[in-house]
């Protein structure tokens, strides 16, 4: 099973509103996944709260059809 | 609590031990590059910690999940509170964050 970086991209933004996303395929199979998702209603919140969001967008695909997501997440304008 | 038997399981070994990280495999030979990675992480950090090979039981597989309400492995507990994964323990080493965590729950680590 896989899933591609548009569909990932457009959950995220169906279910956390603002926010914005890029996303990087590491390995070109639709598996391994790198995505940077930057949004005001993490503000806040623990790291393991934010990423948390991000999965509960993704609808329980993470861990199952989308194997590996490397994920980071930021408030906008924070630094680094 | 759920009634998940694989909770109370679970729980023991975090009641047991200041430090676990379930993962797949095992510490000396980890089955997935990010469960290698926190291993490696937490020698760098030189914190002692009991791995749990969730490989070996799949109750404890996906228990651990709905335990914390975390989708994949490797999940690191410090005194019994879930920290991360793979990305946060990364980025939380790369800070400094880590390593403070561990000072103010009172875990040595001796800095490789």
């Amino acid at each position: 099973m896989a899933m591609d970086a548009t569909e990932i991209e457009k959950l995220i933004k169906a279910g956390i509103a603002d926010a914005q996303v890029t996303i990087e395929d590491l390995r070109g199979d639709g598996d391994h996944y790198a995505a940077m998702v930057v949004s005001a209603a993490f503000e806040g919140k623990s790291r393991v709260q934010q990423h948390q969001m991000v999965y509960q967008a993704l609808q329980g695909r993470m861990g199952g059809e989308l194997h590996a997501l490397a994920l980071q997440t930021a408030v906008p304008g924070a630094d680094g | 609590m759920s009634d998940n038997p694989a909770f109370d399981s679970i729980q023991s070994e975090l009641d047991a031990n200041d430090v676990v990280l379930f993962m797949k495999g095992t510490p000396v030979f980890p089955q997935c590059g990010f469960s290698s990675m926190v291993v490696q992480v937490l020698s760098h950090v030189g914190v002692k910690f009991k791995g749990i090979d969730v490989l070996a039981d799949d109750a404890v597989r996906s228990g651990i999940k709905e335990f914390s309400n975390w989708p994949t492995i490797p999940q690191l507990y410090v005194k019994g509170e879930f920290i991360g994964g793979c990305d946060i323990i990364r980025e939380m080493y790369e800070a400094g964050e880590l390593q403070e965590t561990f000072a103010a729950k009172g875990v040595e680590t001796e800095a490789a």
